[in-house]
């Protein structure tokens, strides 16, 4: 596997097109339009009972700073604290190494299967797939991941990663992949098809997966947050326990939680209380696995700290809120993406992932609108990041003499040099009036050429009027 | 008091009647407007698309030409905003420390046209008269970089004859974003044909905002479908008044 490939889909057509395809998907549209319209409400909702919401966005924005600024030495103080309550902690610098090491202890107990509980960073290093190469099964268990997986489908959210099917689709799937002949659409009966399904698995698999919302460097606990509790199962049942988290999920405090854990789930579901959150420090004889691994993974993230103008990106919490508020998400859904990590965060996170080169189209897929910088529990301005990834796109391309003479530098080079000489900006206009001539009806342009032409196939265009404000002032002086 | 009007390149060029209208209205409110002919755009899209080097040099300009000025009003929030927010960023990423203490000085110098009425004058009721039904897109950078809140609202609400009506899901995008338009011209055009449908749904026969672009945008896509709905900017609003014959 590619360094940093995984969930990532290599080669994978850039976002224009892939959206243009999503956008004519009916079904889809209504679907996320009211899947992220409820969501959206439900927030608004609970964030506006309190009082110290934005105090509390300050204090998330400021611990996570902490965390990024002193990482070297949190990471240490885990691995010690996990190690001394009796964890083995493994350090990943790619996928590759961190799929490696899974699979490696998942072998060496002879395990045929594994349970994973719901987690970005698995798919992020495409776990999975190296599972089935090394002939071990895994078994999502979050409801809509297992819905994900059964339907050989993608996620489409990082926190609903069904969301883009309705009920009427779920339920044709299980009566089709869990050998059902009668099933109602129901949610109820929904979930209780789900859950036979799964308690089985739960109860004869002897290793489980999970990622992490946490880690407490002082304590070296390390912790998950779901709403189903199928990821307690996994996290308390079998005798083995491996949880793969990205390095930057790690908190230097217990006492830092009191911040997330009111952040979180009011950002992420609209709940005011998380409904299972589970920590555990290490093992413990009689309660809970009896072995425990933790796999700190960098893969591209160290790269991302030392981008000053970027590194706020390492401070998200997965909550997904901007994906909910994003006009562009609501719209294409998360397929557009081509990635595991969709909407703003996506396009930032994506692209830095990947490296230079990959993924470039996501920064562009914005129209810069704030409402995920305003939405963000961590306040991370997504905005400035997409800008400033934009500007590495740009720089890359001017650095070769193919970027440098490519249409949209030629005509950035030539819009400078009429900024700067505003008498020239009056002798373009005047030629752009000759020029507009045989395009014109009446005060507007319906058909522009070359790449304009993307506005005029779904709006007119205002054609330049004779005078503009400069000759009138000049005129009226 | 001495306006100097950042007109903007944009409008220069293809909303000259925002610029004069601009004009009208603060000479009508006994203020002295002056208009520097050397301004020519702020580098919100070089800047926006990245060409960051490009937009330094766009900052530089703007600095020098209106180093004097007593007070910056632009007809535009997305041009305010650049300035507002993006200018200081611009002198840290070219390294310019005098550039910075540049853009410092002239920060709260620099106005949009709405907040400069309803803010620095203390202004509702500017005189006008607009007899008809108008909504108001809010703009995004209007909406949370200026955070304009109601001001734009309270001076539609005091022009004689207008019938205002509310912009459903004023908060979203028109899809304009720059050159976003262009370069996701698919997914624009999804989001400003839920834009549009809100209008309609108004009943309004205009929809202003304090911004060309996003009024050019949502304006090309009703001019389209023939929907018999204009677009027109705040400031030909506030500068129209009542002609006795």
């Amino acid at each position: 596997m590619t360094v940093g490939q995984g969930g990532f889909e290599a080669g994978a057509p850039a976002f224009p097109a892939a959206a243009h395809d999503e956008l004519r998907n009916a079904q889809l549209r209504r679907n996320i339009r009211r899947a992220t319209t409820t969501i959206r409400a439900k927030t608004a909702r609970v964030i506006a009972e309190l009082p110290d919401w934005e105090a509390l966005r300050l204090a998330g924005e400021a611990i996570k700073r902490g965390a990024m600024h002193g990482l070297d030495r949190h990471l240490l103080q885990l691995e010690a604290m996990v190690t001394r309550a009796g964890g083995q902690v493994h350090w990943a610098e790619d996928a590759a190494e961190a799929n490696r090491i899974v699979i490696g202890i998942a072998q060496g107990h002879g395990a045929r299967s594994v349970i994973k509980v719901k987690s970005m960073t698995t798919d992020e290093i495409g776990l999975n797939h190296a599972f089935e190469a090394a002939g071990i099964r895994p078994f999502e268990t979050d409801l809509a991941d297992m819905i994900v997986q059964l339907a050989h489908d993608k996620p489409s959210h990082i926190l609903v990663p069904a969301i883009h099917r309705n009920r009427a689709e779920i339920r044709g799937l299980f009566l089709r992949e869990m050998g059902l002949t009668e099933l109602s659409d129901e949610p109820r009966a929904l979930t209780a098809a789900a859950r036979r399904y799964l308690r089985e698995k739960f109860l004869d698999t002897g290793v489980a997966i999970s990622g992490a919302n946490f880690a407490i460097a002082e304590t070296g606990s390390v912790g998950v947050v779901e709403s189903e509790g199928n990821g307690r199962m996994c996290l308390t049942l079998p005798d083995v326990l491996i949880s793969i988290m990205g390095i930057e999920k790690v908190l230097p405090l217990w006492a830092d939680l009191g911040v997330f854990l009111q952040l979180l789930p009011r950002a992420s579901t609209g709940e005011r209380m998380n409904p299972y959150t589970s920590a555990w420090t290490g093992v413990r004889p009689g309660d809970g696995p009896r072995e425990f691994h933790l796999v700190l993974l960098d893969n591209g993230r160290s790269r991302i700290l030392a981008d000053a103008a970027a590194r706020d990106t390492l401070h998200c919490i997965r909550c997904s809120r901007c994906l909910n508020v994003c006009p562009v998400y609501e719209r294409t859904g998360g397929h557009a993406y081509k990635s595991m990590y969709q909407g703003p965060i996506g396009a930032i996170l994506t692209p830095q992932l990947r490296g230079p080169g990959e993924a470039d189209s996501l920064p562009f897929a914005s129209s810069l609108c704030g409402a995920c910088y305003e939405a963000c529990p961590v306040r991370i301005n997504i905005p400035a990041v997409l800008v400033h990834l934009r500007g590495e796109v740009v720089r890359a391309r001017q650095a070769t003499a193919l970027g440098r003479l490519g249409t949209e530098n030629l005509a950035m080079q030539a819009a400078l040099a009429m900024f700067e000489r505003p008498r020239l900006m009056a002798a373009a206009v005047s030629a752009g009036r000759l020029a507009q001539r045989p395009l014109q009806r009446g005060d507007i342009l319906p058909r522009l050429p070359g790449p304009l032409s993307g506005w005029t196939a779904t709006r007119d265009f205002p054609a330049l009027p004779a005078q503009s404000f400069r000759a009138w002032w000049k005129a009226r002086a | 008091m001495r306006v100097s009007l950042f007109i903007t390149c944009f409008n220069d060029a293809l909303f000259p009647q925002t610029g004069r209208a601009t004009v009208r209205l603060l000479e009508r409110l006994g203020h002295t407007v002056e208009f520097l002919a050397e301004q020519s755009c702020c580098g919100q899209m070089h800047h926006n698309s990245g060409y960051r080097q490009e937009a330094v040099a766009l900052v530089r300009r703007f600095v020098r030409v209106f180093a004097d000025a007593e007070v910056i009003v632009a007809p535009s929030t997305s041009c305010t905003a650049m300035v507002r927010e993006n200018f200081s960023r611009l002198a840290a990423f070219a390294g310019d420390a005098v550039l910075a203490e540049q853009v410092a000085a002239l920060r709260p110098r620099m106005f949009e046209l709405s907040e400069f009425l309803t803010g620095r004058l203390g202004l509702e009721d500017v005189g006008a008269y607009y007899p008809h039904r108008v909504t108001y897109h809010s703009s995004c950078n209007g909406l949370r970089t200026l955070r304009l809140g109601d001001g734009p609202e309270r001076l539609l609400r005091h022009v004689r004859g207008l019938d205002y009506v509310e912009l459903p899901r004023a908060e979203e995008c028109c899809g304009f974003g720059g050159t976003f338009a262009i370069k996701n011209a698919d997914t624009s055009a999804a989001m400003l044909t839920d834009k549009m449908r809100a209008i309609l749904d108004t009943g309004a026969e205009l929809c202003t905002a304090g911004d060309n672009s996003c009024l050019m945008h949502i304006g090309g896509g009703l001019s389209r479908a023939m929907a018999g709905v204009r677009t027109v900017h705040l400031a030909e609003i506030l500068a129209a008044e009542e002609t006795r014959a």
